[in-house]
């Protein structure tokens, strides 16, 4: 008997579509990767020696304690109400010659108050419209 | 005279090795990007509503981190805050654009941000931001 000789197998995984997978692949990525960017609230400081005499009327102080407790004017605010009360002084605020409020609010803070208390005051105060912000020494 | 029929020219880029082209690509940017991980000290930024993107770029921030313990760090140093003028000032006087970005632990103390605002007007480096995430 005559063994036939055994024909070689020839297999093989199809790549003509291996560009686009490969593809896909790179769009998939393309698009789902983010860049971490760097944001954040802008803030100009006052030039050292820059001060400058203002009408009291002129300013609200807004003061934070270091346990948290923020006081508008005298007058007790909780610390989730600080954009409605100053909202309302915007309000009656005259405005300038760009139609900016012309109220000045000036933070001060206690030096052991927590950074992220402060950020949410002053969160609220921007988003009351407020344009004019200080931002005091804090005092013991 | 029999002119002889031009032979139809058969142009093609051969496109077989397209998929090893682009996997060297994937690859290669792969391997190669880098992820800048964290150069300064483990913060986690207070959120807020009015946060904005900077539009500043890269070259034009300087970051000042100050952590819940009160550490100050600057271009990866450990620094006193009243360090912090004797090192902006010469950036600052190489890139009037600069601007500082304070990346301050939520439950950082004022006191901190303070002294470090201070050391910044004496510097004149006057342009910061506060580092915040989204609300």
């Amino acid at each position: 008997m005559i063994v036939g000789e055994r024909r070689a197998r020839v297999a093989e995984i199809p790549t003509a579509s291996m560009a686009d997978i490969a593809f896909l692949l790179l769009i998939f990525f393309l698009v789902t990767t983010t860049i971490d960017s760097d944001k954040g609230i802008a803030l100009t400081l006052p030039a050292m020696g820059e001060d400058f005499q203002v009408k009291s009327q002129m300013i609200t102080n807004i003061l934070i304690n270091d346990a948290g407790q923020v006081l508008i004017d005298d007058a007790a605010v909780g610390q989730g109400q600080v954009r409605e009360a100053v909202s309302q002084i915007v309000q009656q605020s005259p405005l300038d010659e760009k139609g900016n409020p012309r109220q000045i609010f000036s933070i001060l803070t206690g030096k052991a108050t927590r950074y992220g208390i402060f950020i949410d005051v002053l969160d609220q105060v921007k988003q009351a419209g407020a344009t004019k912000i200080s931002i005091a020494e804090p005092r013991e | 005279m029999k002119i002889a029929k031009k032979s139809e020219l058969h142009v093609s880029i051969p496109t077989s090795s397209m998929p090893d082209i682009v996997f060297m690509l994937i690859i290669f940017f792969m391997v190669s990007s880098v992820f800048k991980q964290y150069d300064g000290l483990p913060v986690k930024v207070p959120s807020a509503v009015v946060t904005k993107k900077m539009e500043q770029g890269k070259r034009d921030i300087c970051y000042v981190w100050a952590d819940r313990k009160s550490r100050v760090m600057i271009e990866d140093q450990l620094v006193t805050p009243q360090v912090i003028s004797e090192i902006v000032y010469p950036k600052l006087v190489e890139n009037p654009r600069l601007v500082i970005a304070l990346k301050v632990d939520q439950e950082g103390e004022m006191n901190v941000v303070n002294d470090i605002q201070v050391a910044l007007r004496n510097a004149s480096a006057l342009r910061i931001v506060y580092a915040t995430r989204f609300k």
